[in-house]
């Protein structure tokens, strides 16, 4: 039973880390109807950010915090204004293309100038346990679920309630029509991939608070599995991508804790299997709303 | 800018000619060529430049000795980036240059790559630090480096009968050769020896996250934990096996050395007492490795790793089975009777003492480093 809840508990916080991966994915997705596959490597140069400032630079915590928000949301603008805004009348394809392009570029300028190998953070967020009972937990991944509960919240109510979001509601059913009610379309985008980036920020200081390790790759291999949790709970959908990182989490975390270990070696596989079952019955994903394609 | 281009493309197209020419000029005809062949650029790159530095160490001492009978020794070295079919045309390269003698590849995949064209030329080859089992397949091949499966086994006996440990907990890379190799030959070995597995788990190459893993550990009655795998991952895991209250003392493979590079400020702790297998440890006080690590330390600016002590081996091994085989002529050299003297030779070497056996493999102890106050020290 303690071994159970114990192992509930480290699939949700696992969850929690996919969660908010998946919100970024999600909300650009929802608004500027792109994949953004270079998403995960944003949250990977954003670790590098933290790592040059907190063991190169010897930079104050809060600094290298701002510093990490700061340079997510100025590469995820960067990169849409040179990589994505060129192609807005494209077909999707070549924009999806674009962003894998974009994804191996970046891991490859990291791989470049920090060269393969892990690189381990000095521990900078250091918040210890919290006790209850039998059951121990880190306290920094209850901070994790906190931020994204609240940023899940906000971003909600930014989209609903502002005069911004509702531009963003807008383009994202239909951009020219939008941009003839004088909405600026190519500002609004933007706006989207600057929070979406800057998100992007956030969970790489959780995920450096928590893992304090990074490599080129650390970015892409979160990303995909984000990514799936972002379709599993329907892509677009934000408590949808909260929910899908939140499942995926605990799936993973209970194969490898319960199935015997020559199966929990599949736990990904297990992870996947689920996604695909999930897509043949219920293709929008859990909380996505179906969508009439007009051709 | 045009000019520009052009005004490059000609200064490199003369730098490529300066270089083939200055290859062509060099004269190995009356020395015996050692060729090394390893990856000295990409994501391997420490191996084969360790591998490098230290063979022309031995080379240089050897040379400075009066060299082989009265012969010189040269060394010409390839890189192959750790890629087998790099590996092949780098070999090819060596062989029109005259290699007389293989030290290498440096990597397994590589190594085993080349295991049919060194059997159809027949030549010695000796790899440093190949330790997959296939690496020394062929009967004209040796490895100065411990198999993985041997290492398994010679762990396993460590942990049981010297640190008297019953109970054992594992996690394992399950999407790796090494850490699978060293794996299974523990788990054989120590049920033998009536140790219990009290409990197994592994993650994928991906895997970032170990929680689940550590959750399952910390409820096991183990008295040790056992990582074969690298270090890069080790220290991944042993942040979390702390954050979880898994407190054992932990043992692993060569794999792990250089753990202490990954850990910074307060994570160093977490390894305090940390046990490995090692062919070679730099802060050994032994005469030799300290002569060599000075040596080493003085010319490349720091201190040499286990690869390096494993080819610096392979140089003297070379050297031992060409005086045992009564070459006195890089013109005479049987290589059948190099390939016979190698299973009469006996080297005390930086790894340790050793003999071959007629498969290529080393017979030698295995030696042991822990971690003490933050440093490597050999027990």
């Amino acid at each position: 039973m303690q071994m159970l809840i114990s192992t509930i508990i480290d699939g949700l916080n696992l969850g929690s880390v996919y969660a908010l991966v998946a919100l970024g994915y999600s909300m650009v997705y929802g608004i500027a109807k792109m994949l953004n596959f270079a998403h995960g490597d944003v949250i990977m140069v954003g670790i590098y950010t933290i790592f040059v400032g907190l063991n190169m630079l010897s930079l104050p915590a809060p600094v290298t915090i701002l510093m990490c928000v700061a340079v997510c949301a100025l590469l995820g603008f960067t990169v849409e204004k040179l990589a994505y805004k060129p192609l807005r009348n494209s077909t999707p394809l070549s924009v999806l293309i674009t962003a894998i392009g974009v994804s191996y570029l970046l891991q490859n300028v990291a791989l470049l100038i920090f060269k393969s190998d892990r690189k381990f953070l000095q521990s900078f967020i250091s918040l210890g346990k919290l006790t209850i009972g039998e059951f121990e937990m880190p306290i920094i991944s209850l901070v994790i679920w906190g931020t994204t509960l609240v940023i899940m919240i906000a971003l909600d109510i930014f989209i609903k309630k502002t005069s911004m979001g509702r531009a963003m509601l807008a383009v994202s059913e239909d951009k020219g029509a939008a941009q003839l009610m004088g909405v600026n379309v190519n500002r609004t985008i933007s706006i989207t991939f600057i929070i979406g980036s800057a998100l992007a920020g956030i969970a790489a200081i959780l995920y450096a608070a928590k893992y304090q390790n990074v490599d080129p790759y650390t970015g892409s291999v979160f990303g995909i599995k984000a990514f799936a949790a972002a379709v599993f709970g329907g892509i677009g959908s934000i408590p949808g991508a909260m929910i899908g990182g939140l499942s995926l989490g605990l799936i993973e975390a209970l194969t490898i804790g319960f199935l015997p270990d020559s199966l929990a070696a599949a736990s990904d596989g297990v992870a996947y299997a689920l996604l695909i079952l999930m897509l043949i019955l219920k293709p929008s994903g859990l909380l996505g709303k179906k969508r009439v394609e007009k051709v | 800018m045009k000019k520009a281009v052009r005004f490059f493309a000609v200064a490199l197209a003369a730098l490529m000619l300066l270089t083939t020419l200055a290859g062509c000029g060099e004269d190995y005809s009356d020395k015996i060529v050692l060729g090394g062949i390893g990856p000295v650029t990409g994501t391997a790159s420490t191996y084969g430049t360790s591998v490098r530095n230290a063979m022309q160490i031995a080379i240089d001492e050897i040379n400075a000795n009066g060299g082989v009978n009265g012969v010189k020794l040269a060394m010409i070295f390839q890189d192959d980036e750790a890629d087998g079919t790099k590996a092949k045309s780098a070999y090819e390269t060596l062989m029109d240059k005259g290699m007389d003698i293989l030290i290498g590849a440096v990597t397994s995949g590589a190594s085993v790559a080349l295991n049919d064209l060194t059997a159809k030329d027949g030549i010695l080859q000796i790899t440093p630090s190949a330790s997959q089992i296939e690496a020394a397949q062929n009967p004209n091949s040796f490895r100065v480096c411990f198999t993985d499966p041997l290492q398994g086994i010679a762990m396993a006996e460590y942990a049981y009968q010297t640190l008297g440990y019953k109970k054992v907990a594992i996690i394992h890379n399950h999407d790796d050769d090494y850490s699978t190799g060293m794996y299974q030959a523990f788990v054989e070995r120590y049920k033998e020896l009536g140790g219990t597995i009290s409990e197994d788990v592994s993650f994928s190459k991906d895997a970032s996250d170990f929680s689940a893993q550590m959750t399952k550990i910390a409820a096991s009655d183990a008295e040790f934990l056992y990582m074969p795998i690298y270090a890069e991952k080790a220290a991944q895991i042993v942040i979390t096996a702390n954050e979880k209250g898994v407190n054992l003392p932990l043992v692993g493979g060569d794999g792990l050395d250089g753990i202490l590079e990954y850990l910074t400020g307060d994570n160093a702790k977490l390894v305090e007492g940390l046990i490995f297998l090692t062919p070679f440890v730099s802060t050994d006080e032994a005469a030799n490795v300290k002569a060599f690590t000075e040596t080493y330390t003085k010319k490349y600016g720091k201190a040499p790793d286990q690869f390096a002590a494993d080819a610096y081996d392979a140089v003297y091994l070379a050297k031992l089975a060409l005086e045992k085989a009564g070459v006195t002529s890089p013109d005479a050299i049987n290589n059948a009777a190099l390939i016979a003297a190698m299973t009469e030779i006996e080297l005390d070497g930086l790894t340790g003492k050793m003999t071959f056996d007629a498969n290529g493999e080393p017979q030698k102890g295995a030696k042991v480093a822990k971690i003490e106050n933050g440093v490597y020290v050999a027990q």
